[in-house]
């Protein structure tokens, strides 16, 4: 049997990727470039952070951990804004919104004593909280610039009507939440009957209580359906206003 | 509220460096139906838009009332200048929710059934999902929508682009009636020249963002009008 433990086992799993690499090929769906790619990065990225994470660990310096959360959040931001094209300033709203979400989350975790300030606990649970704060931000945003898009119609209806900007985007503003919302909260809904999450996951497979173990994901659940809300409603009323003028007029879309 | 007369003057609207409005004059009468006409792209849609404000004037004025609409709040312009399009658009569950939604953002009261009954339709559609009714219903709960924050002017964007000729009739019938029984200033834009001789008083007509002049109905449909019209005619 070959362990966990050996690189030959990451290895050896490359062998399903093998397997949709061929199948991209056969049936013609051009992802074999993409996943080549997410192989590639992945394997850098959780590499790269194995090794930062083992250092500062070793320093024991909370300031370090701060900044690492700080330039994860950064990062988030960044790649959020890139999928939201023609969103006017997508960078500093995301930033925000994950920023805001990860912050008060881990300072509510700490100030309530459900973990203690050490490297081992804010920087991986800070990392789920602002990797799925920054995939709420991304669908928040991409869904009101496409609804915009599509419904300018309505939206010009009501502020004809005399609605504030606001009033005339509230409809789209909430479908755009719900969508970005309800996978979490479905996925937090059937946790333990359909999937086994993965935090949990790797803790009983490194051989922690089952209990224990279940007890740590509640709080991670907890802690990630608040964060991303608050990323989502924040993402939700900050980027709409960029659409608007303060005379609650629609600005024109950009010229492709 | 007395109706208000709108006068634009050297009116220009630039958009990612085109010029859709240059220098624009018109001059829409109190309790008159002034009809905008003009090939596609002449910016008739974009000066009705900049009369409300929905859109912002890089120059010019636009007078309600000898008061410059720059120095209003534009909810409350909007409020005062009512806006049909080209479709409907309507909102809410019930066709009362629709017609209601101006009036109850503006904390104003209003009988759905009433203005139903203003714009010829039953009051007994109140309750019916909008998405129900016809096009040409539909249409005149719009009317009915902006009739209930009882604005001075109505601003009609090509409202009967999407209709039947048999319910493009009865639109303009109901926008002739409400002018008369209301009084109410009207911009109508149209690209048929046979509406605009059934709806309008005063004609303005409108090219690449300039306006080419206006006449009175008369005039318009007469010799002093011909070159205008074959202009038109000829750009459709």
């Amino acid at each position: 049997m070959v362990g966990l433990q050996t690189v030959g086992s990451a290895l050896l799993t490359l062998g399903l990727v093998a397997i949709a690499v061929a199948l991209s090929l056969y049936e013609r769906l051009d992802l074999e470039k993409d996943i080549g790619v997410a192989v590639v990065r992945s394997f850098v990225q959780l590499a790269a952070i194995g090794y930062v994470i083992d250092y500062v660990f070793g320093l024991e310096n909370l300031w370090v951990v701060v900044m690492l959360l700080a330039g994860m959040v950064l990062f988030a931001a960044w790649t959020s804004a890139r999928r939201a094209r023609d969103v006017p300033n997508a960078f500093p709203i995301a930033v925000v919104a994950v920023g805001v979400a990860a912050a008060a989350t881990l300072v509510l975790l700490l100030a309530l004593g459900i973990v203690p300030a050490t490297a081992r606990y804010l920087i991986p649970l800070g990392g789920m909280v602002i990797g799925n704060s920054m995939n709420a931000s991304s669908l928040t945003m991409t869904r009101i610039r496409d609804d915009l898009a599509e419904q300018r119609l309505k939206v010009e209806a009501a502020l004809a009507l005399g609605a504030t900007s606001r009033q005339a985007v509230s409809p789209l503003l909430k479908t755009a939440l719900q969508r970005a919302l309800i996978p979490l909260i479905d996925a937090t809904k059937t946790t333990g009957i359909i999937f086994l999450p993965g935090a949990m996951v790797g803790m009983i497979i490194a051989g922690a209580d089952p209990l224990e173990a279940v007890r740590l994901q509640i709080v991670v659940l907890y802690m990630l359906l608040g964060s991303v809300s608050i990323a989502a409603i924040l993402v939700g009323t900050l980027s709409y206003r960029s659409f608007f003028t303060r005379r609650h007029q629609l600005e024109a879309p950009p010229e492709h | 509220m007395a109706p208000t007369g709108i006068e634009v003057r050297g009116l220009g609207y630039e958009l990612h460096g085109a010029e859709i409005l240059k220098d624009v004059d018109v001059l829409v009468r109190e309790g008159e139906t002034t009809a905008v006409v003009g090939p596609s792209g002449a910016g008739k849609s974009t000066l009705l838009r900049a009369i409300n404000r929905l859109i912002e004037p890089t120059s010019g004025e636009v007078y309600m009332g000898g008061e410059p609409t720059s120095r209003l709040d534009p909810l409350e312009l909007r409020r005062r200048v009512g806006m049909v399009f080209q479709v409907p658009a309507l909102f809410g569950g019930s066709v009362a929710e629709a017609v209601l939604y101006g009036a109850r953002l503006a904390g104003k009261d209003a009988d759905p059934g009433r203005l139903l009954e203003m714009v010829g339709l039953s009051a007994s559609l109140a309750e019916r999902d909008p998405q129900t009714l016809s096009v040409g219903q539909q249409q005149r709960v719009a009317i009915a929508r902006a009739l209930a924050l009882e604005p001075e002017a109505l601003l009609l964007d090509e409202p009967t682009s999407a209709l039947d000729e048999g319910a493009r009739r009865r639109i303009e019938e109901l926008v002739t009636d409400l002018n008369a029984r209301l009084g109410l200033t009207m911009v109508f834009v149209s690209h048929d020249l046979s509406q605009v001789e059934r709806v309008a008083d005063r004609v303005v007509v409108m090219a690449e963002g300039k306006t080419m002049g206006e006449w009175e109905r008369e005039d318009f449909f007469s010799r002093a009008g011909e070159r205008a019209r074959r202009y038109i005619e000829g750009r459709l």
